[in-house]
């Protein structure tokens, strides 16, 4: 009992993290109807940011910054330099020079910030653990890192479907040449919706560079399941996204706690044990072809 | 067989550029045959100059080119922009890999004692390839556009990952591989001998994709690229045509899987990663999409290129990148279109 609670609150975990970088690329995708593999690339930029900060200042809300507006920037960097260029070309265009931009960015950040992997503290603030239930204490960090995700969430839906930005955002995403003829600058709005998932990206590197491992290429591996928690969800719907993220999290959870128990009884143990983990690695895409082979415009699409 | 005739070939002669046309046709028959020449002559040439190096740089040259041929067919034909076909690269590898296990350590396969005979195994691991793809194309073509794409890359990373799993033949290691197949009994240890045997499979491969494309299959399944719901209700079957052209991509890729097998002497779980099958869309591009042999040249050229910058800097990617974002926003018409426009121009 108290090892499934523990499983929900780390699935809970992985789901919020999923959420804050699916948020940005599925409105990218539905806005622009551009696929950006470069969105790994501002997390893992994030990242860096965030520990090279805390390193040179010990200060978690500097790194807070930096991570955010090292992703920003970056993100800003790449639409006005690259991205406006392909809004108009076909999905395989972008594929291959957002895949370009992505090998561009490893090695750009392997130049500035070095081969060996950072480290960063978890803030003393943070730091400790939580007795939630009797014999069960939880990291605070990760109790933080789900509430910072809750609020960053409660916040797109209020500026999306409350705001006259968000509503921009939202007509643009239905029919974006007539919010144009209509006398809005789409191309802003782009932007702005472009830079938005940047920071978010930023903001996901900074709460999980203490609890992952910040490395050159990690941004590649969770984009990879972002996106398939966007075509689970459906591409262009940030419920979507938020629904995909919950499927994709909770069953890596209980998958790399259960499964291998459960094969373990029908199987060999040198067997199971790798079947188990390729299995859990591979579960977020088994659930994708299933979603798409059924659903092929994902459970909750846009429209 | 309710299906309507496709439409015939294009370029009828009474239309007006059909004089330009033929001489852009005949430029490009050149290149492509003094091309198959220098490939003929590089044996040699590493002799005369006394860098044998060279031989292997272009046994990799021409494996990489019968993958990306293979994917034009699809990419550029079909226009199903598949982003896991690495996994068949893989699986082409593996096939060979795996029987080359059994046989060194003698245990068999399923009651199969196993063999090293390429006439036998090649033609068996492309099989392999060729169902996989027929299996993956089906379950993929129920779905279009961007959801196609990922839903290839899905089936890419879980045969990945499956890879990754298999502890008993090395994991993420990977597997050695003892020695090269025999062909008919002669030994293919001799570079150059394998070398030629690539080249040979190349050329094959090229001849058959271009009459493939220019048939009344290939037709139609431009005619689906072009208009679909005009296709369909002309009577063209949505399904069987991608699907077709889908399982012999995959089977040519596969093939270029086991001669990288033969040529490593070394399989891993590197040759399914997606940004594998990202780089042999690239090449593609780079050649030129739809045009068969643009593709096999755009192959050499993006490893030349790689290897040229590996020589010059630890960090090439930083030039690689950009280049491809170059390549893509400016290069529409790839290598090839680049040459034979040329030719036009002076012809």
């Amino acid at each position: 009992m108290l090892l499934f609670v523990e499983q929900t609150l780390n699935g809970i975990q992985y789901s919020a993290l999923l959420f804050l970088l699916s948020a940005g690329l599925t409105l990218v995708f539905g806005i622009m109807n551009v696929i950006n593999l470069t969105h790994g690339s501002f997390y893992m930029v994030g990242a860096f940011c965030a520990t090279s900060a805390a390193a040179l200042t010990g200060s978690f809300t500097a790194a807070i910054v930096a991570a955010v507006a090292g992703a920003g920037l970056y993100g800003f960097a790449i639409e006005r330099l690259v991205l406006r260029f392909l809004y108009r070309r076909d999905h395989l265009d972008q594929v291959l020079a957002t895949l370009g931009l992505v090998l561009f960015t490893n090695e750009l950040v392997t130049i500035v910030f070095g081969r060996s992997p950072p480290f960063m503290d978890i803030p003393p603030l943070l730091r400790g653990s939580v007795e939630l239930l009797p014999g069960l204490a939880y990291p605070l960090m990760r109790l933080a890192f789900i509430g910072a995700a809750a609020i960053v969430a409660l916040a797109l839906w209020f500026v999306l479907l409350r705001t006259p930005i968000g509503m921009r955002v939202r007509a643009g995403a239905d029919d974006h040449e007539m919010v144009d003829a209509l006398g809005v600058d789409v191309h802003r709005v782009f932007l702005l919706v472009f830079v938005l998932g940047a920071l978010l990206c930023g903001f996901a590197a900074v709460m999980s560079a203490p609890l992952l491992a910040v490395q050159i290429g990690m941004g590649e591996r969770i984009l990879i399941t972002a996106f398939v928690v966007i075509v689970i969800g459906g591409v262009g719907s940030v419920r979507g996204a938020l629904l995909g993220s919950f499927l994709v999290g909770m069953i890596d959870a209980y998958g790399r706690t259960w499964l291998p128990m459960l094969l373990s009884g029908l199987l060999p143990a040198q067997l199971s044990d790798p079947l188990a983990s390729s299995l859990i690695s591979a579960s977020a895409y088994i659930l994708m072809a299933l979603v798409l082979l059924f659903r092929p415009f994902g459970l909750l699409p846009a429209r | 067989m309710s299906t309507v005739a496709p439409p015939t070939r294009r370029d009828a002669p009474t239309s007006p550029d059909a004089g330009t046309h033929r001489r852009t046709h005949q430029r490009a028959r050149w290149f492509l045959l003094a091309g198959i020449a220098l490939l003929l002559a590089v044996p040699w040439f590493a002799q005369w100059s006394g860098q044998p190096f060279v031989i292997s740089l272009f046994t990799r040259f021409v494996i990489y080119a019968i993958a990306a041929v293979s994917l034009d067919l699809i990419l550029g034909y079909g226009a199903l922009v598949s982003f896991g076909h690495a996994a068949f690269f893989g699986l082409g590898g593996y096939v060979v890999g795996i029987v080359a296990f059994h046989v060194a350590d003698g245990s068999g396969l399923f009651g199969w004692a196993g063999t090293n005979e390429a006439l036998l195994l090649w033609p068996l691991a492309v099989g392999f390839c060729a169902l996989a793809g027929a299996g993956i194309g089906f379950l993929s073509l129920r779905t279009s556009g961007v959801q196609f794409i990922m839903i290839t890359l899905a089936f890419g990373q879980m045969f990945y990952f499956l890879l990754v799993g298999l502890m008993y033949y090395g994991g993420d290691d990977g597997l050695a591989i003892h020695t090269r197949n025999v062909l008919g009994g002669r030994s293919l240890r001799d570079p150059r001998a394998f070398y030629l045997v690539c080249v040979v499979l190349l050329v094959v491969w090229m001849w058959l994709c271009r009459r493939i494309v220019g048939s009344r299959f290939g037709m139609a399944l431009q005619s689906l690229k072009q208009n679909r719901k005009r296709s369909v209700a002309l009577g063209l079957a949505p399904l069987r045509y991608p699907l077709v052209a889908f399982t012999i991509s995959a089977a040519g890729t596969g093939l270029a899987g086991v001669l990288w097998a033969n040529y490593a002497l070394f399989v891993s779980p590197d040759m399914a990663t997606w940004q594998k099958s990202g780089e042999l869309m690239a090449m593609v591009i780079l050649g030129g999409m739809g045009t068969i042999v643009g593709p096999a040249l755009g192959a050499m050229v993006y490893l030349g290129l790689e290897q040229w910058l590996t020589a010059w800097t630890e960090h090439w990617m930083v030039v690689m990148g950009p280049a491809l974002v170059l390549i893509v926003l400016f290069g529409k018409r790839g290598l090839y279109g680049l040459l034979t426009a040329f030719g036009r121009r002076r012809g």
